[in-house]
């Protein structure tokens, strides 16, 4: 299983919006890399990203092997409030998968 | 001679369907990712076969999408992007760089209630034009950008 995730959700009561941050860990190795013996470096990379709150979607993505190692990832939704949990799941072509979750703090 | 090889051939499929089938039965969740990631699309090598593997006709320059990236990048094994839509009924954004090994780099669905923003991180195999693609009531709007790359993300 891979390491946790980094999450941070806050609310902003301005906007009554919230911004999550994400950092996984990840290799996202492309496929196109040869190691010194000269063999190719099989694939390994995220395929799905899903990000749920209240049991809604509030973002669902695919990615290619193009995404940086470790990925990072911001977006912003409405319609939470500061307590409510986001949870991140993803799952890569070798079909490990990790789940962590963070709770909405409120921006001080 | 020649149907003995037929049928050990023919076993060897067997045996490589039921190999298949053991893999799928034990990495169903992942399976059924495999299923809807959508590959055809991850394959391509243009901007213009990516947008079409997505699903679009040719993409409209639009000055409601905003691609916010560095004009150089140090290293292109980590690029940061910040894509914005302007666009009412904003459906997703993706990321595409041109003179990668395949042109997408990740699709995200934006659902009712996001904003049509997102951060991410690609890798860029050298000097490129990196495009945010929109999809937005059904149609696909784009903006594009110049990144000369130093140390490329790629290759080995």
């Amino acid at each position: 299983m891979a390491d946790p995730m980094k999450i941070r959700a806050v609310l902003d009561p301005a906007t009554g919006k919230v911004e999550v941050k994400v950092l996984m860990a990840h290799e996202m190795e492309t496929g196109q890399r040869k190691d010194a013996k000269g063999a190719v470096i099989p694939a390994w990379f995220i395929q799905g990203v899903t990000a749920t709150c209240n049991g809604r979607t509030v973002l669902d993505a695919e990615w290619g092997p193009a995404v940086a190692k470790n990925p990072f990832l911001s977006f912003r939704f409405g319609g939470a409030k500061a307590g409510d949990k986001v949870v991140i799941s993803w799952v890569d072509n070798h079909g490990d998968k990790r789940s962590d979750e963070a709770v909405i703090q409120a921006r001080s | 001679m020649d149907s003995s090889r037929r049928e050990m051939l023919r076993g060897a499929g067997g045996i490589a369907v039921m190999a298949l089938a053991m893999a799928a039965g034990l990495l169903k969740p992942a399976a059924a990712r495999a299923m809807t990631w959508n590959k055809a699309a991850f394959d391509t090598k243009s901007f213009a076969d990516a947008v079409k593997a997505l699903g679009g006709p040719p993409a409209v320059e639009s000055k409601d999408v905003v691609l916010d990236g560095p004009d150089i990048a140090e290293n292109g094994a980590v690029v940061q992007f910040t894509i914005r839509s302007q666009l009412l009924d904003t459906e997703s954004i993706a990321v595409l760089v041109e003179k990668n090994p395949n042109t997408l780099a990740a699709n995200f669905q934006i659902p009712p209630g996001t904003d049509a923003f997102v951060t991410t991180r690609v890798k860029l195999a050298e000097s490129s034009k990196v495009y945010a693609l929109v999809k937005a009531g059904g149609k696909y709007f784009y903006a594009a950008k110049d990144v000369k790359v130093t140390i490329g993300g790629c290759g080995g």
